[in-house]
């Protein structure tokens, strides 16, 4: 075995899925679907093939992780994963497959454990059990719902029909509301053997009960210091979460033990709602995820369908104007984001409200922007597949914000060079000498928080936190999509894991961006006149087949796993809709990352991490 | 804005004597408990979704809200006097919500902000979605827009300030706050297999009921909807292929039902094209 074979760490995505099939013959088989790809493993052999997916062949990053229901097609229920090497290139999918009545695959937490949130998640919308799973329980829902809800066969409340749009409403024309349908005049449905003698809310009892604590208060006994093991609750309702997040934390003394984050409070259904809508309907949807970058997640999510579009016949990619007005929002975006999150982690560092009243001075300009062009400024829904809904308009015009009694007009251009290359660095400056070398700032965020990178590759976790723990991993060099390969930008790193790495990650970030920026203008120039969008824009037929487009968003990588079943006739909505949130996964890193730390501490943690709720739960 | 406009209190049917003129001012107690009320409104700080960060862009730099004495924003509900739903409730959240509505003290007002918080907004279907939080809290304010702008949000707060000015201590049904005693505490959602409105205990029995003795559940007690009245229509259009209208007919009634049956007709012409392979 001494001839000289390549590093088994170096293979491409084909060598590495002969590889594992020579290992592994009876367990590996390719997934020979029409529009499928990656490897079907056996599912008793699950957790062995992928140790040596991590091990012998370098996928250190389980991106994501998400379950499937194949009712009515293959009858059975699926575990798709997403590998990938953090020194960039494409992923490995590899897939398990089990029955849906007695649905259960080997957990693979142990490997990576990024997996644990994601497999919680599979396991209360699917009902799968994932046998080793340490702390396998509801996530999203609460503790005694009744079904899994993300099962084909399973019916909300409000159901009418499969697909949007419902033929009540269109062609029928007949407007009612969906309470009148319901005898509770309300969007529940209960259960035909619901026992209400017995009824009682045990959501909260199996909350503690699994932390381990049954008893509030208990003597400890530590450094000859008699404390007091104490649970205390933060959230939903807390000012400094950032929206409905919970935490459940238990200290001894002032230090933290344990860290148990509760989720769901804003689990909406995104993914449900997905099912039914039309791949076009969804893109809106997409904006109401993190909704502070709304122009990111159209991003990811249009990204995700032209792959499968692109299998089609009658497909036109974007044309280069409707890329580069892409990448200008995506990095506007960027900047939108982390001003804001910049301006929100001091305010948990007890600056309240001055940093983040500045930069949302800032913000808005951009909002300003968003708003002339979209139409919105917050939920902008402005891609679309195969371009972006309208070019930038020729005037920035806006009654509705009048300054001193006078309607603002800029010429659009002018405003943008003007922002970019003026206002955006000035601002950056002024805030960089306020802040950069604060004391207090320093004081409370170096050595704080730690995350180290290997830890921060085994949760899975992504963008600025990843990168704040000195791993160089950015999409858009990774594994780059639309004009990136083309722009010179550098990826921003940390050293040690800390709060203030990630605070500087961010802010360097917004430099890179405006460099971004700056290079794009010339661009816009050029390209004016250009189409922006491409015939599919508004009437997708979307190939059978599954894709996985990722960006990278001011969180961290978004990814949209899609899945059409439709024939090019058939029904156009997505069979399965995944959003890989980064939001949520980064959370798996937030109980490490307190650990030992002040209770003090644990707002600015969660603060550095920079979740949005709207993404978190879904 | 909250100017307390003096010209205005001295009219009065009181006259005031010269020599009190300018020293005096006569009004009613409503008057200026509510002047001093909607002035100092001050909300709750409680995000839920989207929503939510328009209300904070409404509060800080180009908007702000102390212009109109609400820049005070509460952590705590025992200090608010306003709950400013922003965003989408969902049944694990509505327990919160009604638990934090219960411990502000009174007069306090709610305000549904957005799609979401009025009527379900685009999440409605969802299961985890409350559709709307007037299933379970008293709203004073709705505030269309998904997210309303916060010049909308703006506009929504003027329009509860009008409100409290034309608020009256003496009418009960106003201001139940002014009667005797506390109100009765809004009852606290469980969870259940689903969501469980205790007020409804007793219609969830009934149906229970029904359900063991095979009578259709929930879904099938329906008030006769549109929809249905339509269904011979639609069938009898499919055969005589044009459609009917009643003399009797409302014009606008007909106009309406001659667009739908033109819309159905292309979607079955459209669908018979696919079909054949084109
Ligand atoms: S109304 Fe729209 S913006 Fe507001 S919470 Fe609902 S989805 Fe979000």
């Amino acid at each position: 075995m001494a001839i000289a074979v390549p590093q088994t760490t170096e293979l491409d995505i084909s060598q590495t899925i002969d590889w594992l099939k020579q290992k592994y013959p009876d367990a590996v088989h390719d997934d020979t679907r029409q529009g499928f790809g990656g490897v079907v493993v056996d599912k008793s052999m699950l957790v062995e093939v992928a140790q040596a997916i991590r091990d012998d062949l370098g996928f250190d990053y389980l991106s994501s992780a998400t379950a499937v229901d194949y009712l009515g097609i293959s009858d059975h229920m699926e575990m798709v994963y997403h590998a990938y090497r953090t020194t960039g290139g494409p992923a490995l999918v590899f897939k398990a497959q089990t029955d849906r009545e007695k649905a259960e695959i080997p957990s693979l937490v142990d490997v990576w454990l990024g997996a644990d949130f994601q497999e919680r998640e599979a396991y209360d919308l699917y009902g799968i059990q994932f046998s080793g799973h340490p702390n396998l329980k509801r996530i999203l829902l609460w503790d005694g719902f009744n079904g899994y809800p993300m099962r084909k066969d399973w019916q909300e409340a409000y159901f009418e029909q499969e697909h949007k749009p419902f033929d009540s409403r269109w062609p029928g024309g007949w407007v009612h509301r969906a309470e009148e349908k319901n005898v509770y005049g309300k969007n529940v449905r209960y259960p035909d053997d619901i026992d209400l003698a017995r009824l009682s809310d045990t959501s909260e009892a199996t909350l503690y009960s699994g932390l381990g604590l049954g008893v509030d208060v208990q003597e400890l006994e530590s450094d000859g210091l008699q404390t007091d093991r104490l649970v205390v609750n933060l959230g939903p309702h807390h000012p400094s979460t950032h929206g409905v997040f919970r935490m459940i934390v238990s200290l001894n003394g002032e230090t933290i033990e344990t860290l148990e984050p509760v989720m769901g409070y804003l689990h909406r259904n995104h993914e449900k709602i997905g099912e039914r809508n039309s791949f076009l309907h969804n893109i809106p949807f997409t904006d109401r995820l993190d909704y502070l970058s709304s122009m990111g997640n159209n991003f990811g999510y249009v990204l995700a369908v032209e792959q499968l579009l692109a299998q089609g016949a009658r497909y036109q990619p974007p044309t280069y104007r409707a890329e580069v007005i892409r990448v200008l929002m995506a990095e506007l975006t960027r900047i939108v984001n982390h001003l804001w999150s910049l301006g929100f982690l001091l305010n948990d560092l007890g600056a309240f409200f001055t940093p983040m009243l500045y930069a949302n001075n800032e913000r808005e300009k951009i909002l300003d922007f968003f708003e002339a062009t979209a139409g919105s400024r917050l939920m902008c829904n402005y891609m679309r597949f195969g371009g972006v809904f309208a070019d930038l308009p020729e005037r920035i015009h806006s009654v509705a914000n009048l300054v001193n009694d006078k309607v603002r007009d800029y010429n659009t251009m002018e405003y943008l060079a003007q922002m970019i290359t003026e206002r955006l660095p000035r601002f950056l400056e002024e805030y960089g000498r306020l802040l950069v070398g604060n004391e207090i700032l320093r004081e409370r965020t170096i050595n704080v928080g730690v995350l180290p990178h290997d830890l921060a590759i085994a949760l899975s976790t992504c963008g600025p936190l990843l990168r704040g723990s000195g791993v160089a991993y950015d999409v858009r060099r990774a594994d780059p999509y639309s004009i990136y390969p083309e722009l010179d930008f550098d990826i921003p790193v940390g050293v040690n894991g800390d709060i203030y790495d990630r605070f500087m990650v961010r802010f360097q970030e917004i430099h890179e961006s405006l460099r971004i920026l700056k290079q794009l203008l010339p661009r816009l120039e050029q390209t004016k006149g250009e189409e922006v969008v491409t015939k599919v824009g508004h009437t997708p037929r979307v190939p059978v087949g599954e894709a996985y487009g990722r960006v990278e968003n001011p969180k961290g990588e978004l990814g949209f796993y899609v899945v059409s079943e439709g024939d090019e006739k058939g029904p156009q909505n997505p069979w399965r809709y995944h959003v890989r949130a980064p939001s949520f996964i980064n959370l798996t890193a937030l109980g490490p990352m307190c650990r030992g730390y002040k209770v003090a501490d644990v707002v600015t943690v969660l603060g550095s991490i920079d979740i949005v709720l709207g993404e978190t739960d879904r | 804005m909250s100017q307390l406009d003096l010209s205005e209190l001295q009219s009065t049917e009181f006259p005031v004597p010269d020599e009190l003129q300018g020293n005096l001012a006569i009004t009613s107690i409503s008057k200026l408990y509510n002047w001093s009320r909607r002035s100092s409104m001050w909300p709750l700080l409680f995000g839920l979704a989207c929503c939510a960060i328009e209300m904070i862009g409404t509060a800080a730099s180009r908007f702000d809200l102390s212009r109109f004495g609400m820049e005070v924003m509460r952590g705590s509900p025992r200090q608010s006097d306003l709950m400013i739903i922003s965003g989408t409730v969902t049944k694990k959240m509505v327990v919160p919500i009604v638990r934090l509505y219960n411990q502000m003290p009174e007069p306090k007002y709610v305000m549904a902000m957005g799609a979401c918080a009025s009527g379900g907004g685009p999440f409605k279907e969802g299961y985890n979605v409350v559709s709307g939080i007037d299933k379970y809290l008293p709203v004073d304010v709705y505030v269309p827009g998904c997210p309303p702008t916060p010049q909308a949000l703006l506009y929504g707060l003027i329009a509860l300030q009008k409100k409290i000015d034309g608020q009256s201590l003496a009418n009960m049904d106003d201001v139940p706050w002014y009667g005797v005693g506390p109100a009765e505490p809004t009852p606290i959602p469980v969870l259940g297999p689903d969501i469980i409105d205790p007020r409804q205990m007793d219609l969830i029995r009934r149906q229970a009921q029904m359900a063991v003795q095979g009578k259709q559940f929930a879904v099938g007690e329906l008030p006769a909807l549109p929809e249905k009245k339509a269904e011979p229509k639609k069938v009898e259009a499919k055969a005589t292929a044009a459609p009917e209208v009643a003399a009797d007919m409302d014009p606008v009634k007909a106009e309406r039902m001659k667009k739908r049956e033109e819309a159905l007709a292309r979607k079955r012409a459209r669908e018979a094209a696919a079909e054949k392979g084109e």
